[in-house]
């Protein structure tokens, strides 16, 4: 059995001066190399929950126990920063945090702030900008002279340097165009494979279906599901009520499976497995 | 999503001086600035607050929001009296130490300072606090119609101001978000000494920069986009409308202004 990376005991928050509680009473275990999707709508509470695990933000009442750490309501704020040393975020839009005059400058920050050797803090730097599949080179140059890609790969080697066994993703592919997106996945699933534990917000099915083995669907500040994306999918009608879709494969075998071809499999997480299940369908009636 | 009350925001709720044409109430708030360089003794100077207070008892602002609003000026307005005590010669000498000195004279020009500063900024809060800043950006355009004579583009000038007035929301938002970013990448605000802190700014301020700079860009090419020529003839889609209680407002300020200049002749 997994060790769990992150567990989430009955944790509420409420912003300052709002009365609408933005997390009511949430639980969840994460388990260590976990990929965790978490899917809503805008507003359902998923960035609060991702920040309270980051510990940006403390939570009003419940607890939290990450890497070791234990986060309640009165832990103290140089203890709640304890927690970047374990866990990364990479932001929305991480591309318009950069700062620094090189790129390397840029990355070494967050292992600089977690008090690293210069020694360390190099092999870092070269190991994430190599992890995110940009050239050396690229050090002493300027981030803000670089492609849109390009800077947010740079943004997200900033995040890599630090070496965290858990990645928050808020949305890492918005704006990018499908090659990129695709990269940057792979990236992702490279890194969940080599044991980084993953937790991608994301509004894409697709992402969902393809890269995640586990789904938290969160609505009005609650946890409405938490399973295998290949469940979730199995009840549309659940996720209509949420405003979120299925993937295509998905939908498209379901479509088949309601208009008289017998698939056995009605959740295809995936074109190609889609593909399959027609083939076999077709084989079978052939027979 | 920070609600803060910062120096200088709204206060939506319902009052006489809500209600009044901004254009009254900016007159009203310079006039009352200008007043405020008249004061020349303990009664004008008590005669101007109470015109204040009454002015902010209409506002239907608790103090406590004027006080948070007043709050994050207050040092520097303890430091400016704390260098008018120690560094201004003149009149009885009660302490000193080097070129430090406490005098009569610097004593009593630091409480005209104090007084000056506190008075002046309730003054404009009690403008900003009823009026929203898109309301006072149009009053402004319409105090300075008359410079278009002598040239100035008044017309630029407002649309900048008012592009200026909106986007201070957005660049808060931004700033707390860029905030929350380097905080994850471990940085710590309450951390060492001035100098660190000082240098803890540029991961904040220099993403704020190249954003607007983009924002900026991305809007000028928008407004081109849609036709904008800076030149034409505009219309307002908010019209200024003046009531009778404009011109009552008015006649208050006359009344605390001819007070004013009465105490100064006659006591």
């Amino acid at each position: 059995m997994a060790k769990s990376a992150v567990t989430v005991t009955n944790l509420h928050y409420t912003y300052p001066n709002t009365t609408k509680e933005a997390l009511a009473g949430v639980s969840l275990t994460i388990q260590e190399q976990d990929f965790v999707a978490i899917v809503g709508q805008t507003g359902s509470g998923k960035s609060t929950l991702v920040s309270l695990i980051d510990g940006l933000l403390q939570p009003v009442s419940g607890q939290l126990k990450i890497a070791g750490l234990t986060i309640d309501a009165s832990t103290k704020a140089d203890q709640l920063s304890k927690i970047h040393h374990h866990v990364g975020f990479v932001f929305q839009f991480p591309e318009q945090q950069l700062f620094a005059e090189t790129v390397a400058e840029d990355i070494s920050f967050g292992p600089h702030n977690l008090g690293w050797s210069e020694r360390k803090i190099q092999e870092a730097i070269d190991e994430a900008l190599m992890r995110v599949g940009l050239p050396l080179e690229l050090k002493t140059r300027s981030p803000f002279a670089l492609s849109g890609g390009q800077m947010r790969r740079v943004a997200i080697a900033g995040v890599l340097a630090m070496q965290p066994g858990i990645l928050i993703l808020d949305e890492p592919t918005a704006g990018l165009d499908t090659q990129a997106t695709n990269e940057l996945l792979a990236l992702i699933k490279k890194l969940n494979d080599n044991g980084t534990t993953i937790i991608m917000v994301t509004h894409q099915m697709e992402q969902v279906a393809r890269y995640a083995n586990r789904v938290i669907a969160m609505n009005e500040g609650a946890i409405v599901a938490d399973t295998t994306p290949q469940q979730l999918f199995s009840y549309p009608d659940k996720l209509t009520k949420l405003s979120l879709t299925l993937p295509a494969s998905v939908e498209i075998a379901q479509f088949l499976n309601n208009n008289g071809a017998k698939l056995e499999n009605t959740e295809p997480l995936t074109l190609e497995e889609l593909a399959n299940e027609i083939v076999k369908a077709m084989e079978k009636n052939n027979d | 999503m920070t609600n803060k009350i910062v120096f200088g925001s709204y206060v939506p709720v319902e009052s006489i001086l809500h209600r009044l044409d901004p254009r009254i109430k900016l007159i009203m708030c310079i006039a009352f600035v200008i007043l405020i360089f008249f004061v020349n003794s303990v009664l004008t100077a008590v005669w101007l607050f109470v015109a204040l207070s009454i002015a902010i008892k209409l506002s239907n602002v608790g103090f406590k929001q004027y006080w948070q609003g007043i709050k994050p000026l207050f040092l520097i307005i303890l430091i400016t009296v704390a260098f008018q005590i120690l560094f201004s010669s003149g009149g009885k000498t009660y302490w000193h130490w080097g070129i430090m000195a406490i005098t009569y004279d610097g004593l009593i020009n630091s409480l005209i300072i104090f007084y000056r500063f506190i008075v002046i900024i309730t003054a404009s809060t009690v403008l900003t606090a009823t009026t929203p800043t898109f309301q006072i950006a149009d009053a402004l355009a319409w105090l300075m119609k008359p410079l278009r004579v002598i040239r100035v583009p008044v017309n630029q000038i407002t649309l900048m101001l008012s592009i200026a007035l909106r986007f201070v929301p957005t660049i808060m938002d931004e700033t707390s978000k860029i905030m929350k970013a380097q905080r994850a990448r471990g940085m710590n605000f309450n951390d060492g000494s001035i100098l660190t802190r000082i240098k803890h700014l540029v991961p904040i301020l220099i993403p704020l920069f190249v954003n607007s700079f983009k924002r900026a860009e991305e809007l000028a090419t928008a407004m081109e986009a849609r036709g904008y020529d800076p030149n034409a003839a505009r219309t307002h889609y908010r019209q200024l409308l003046w009531h009778a209680r404009d011109a009552w407002a008015g006649i208050d300020m006359m009344i605390v202004t001819v007070g004013l200049f009465c105490i100064r002749i006659f006591f």
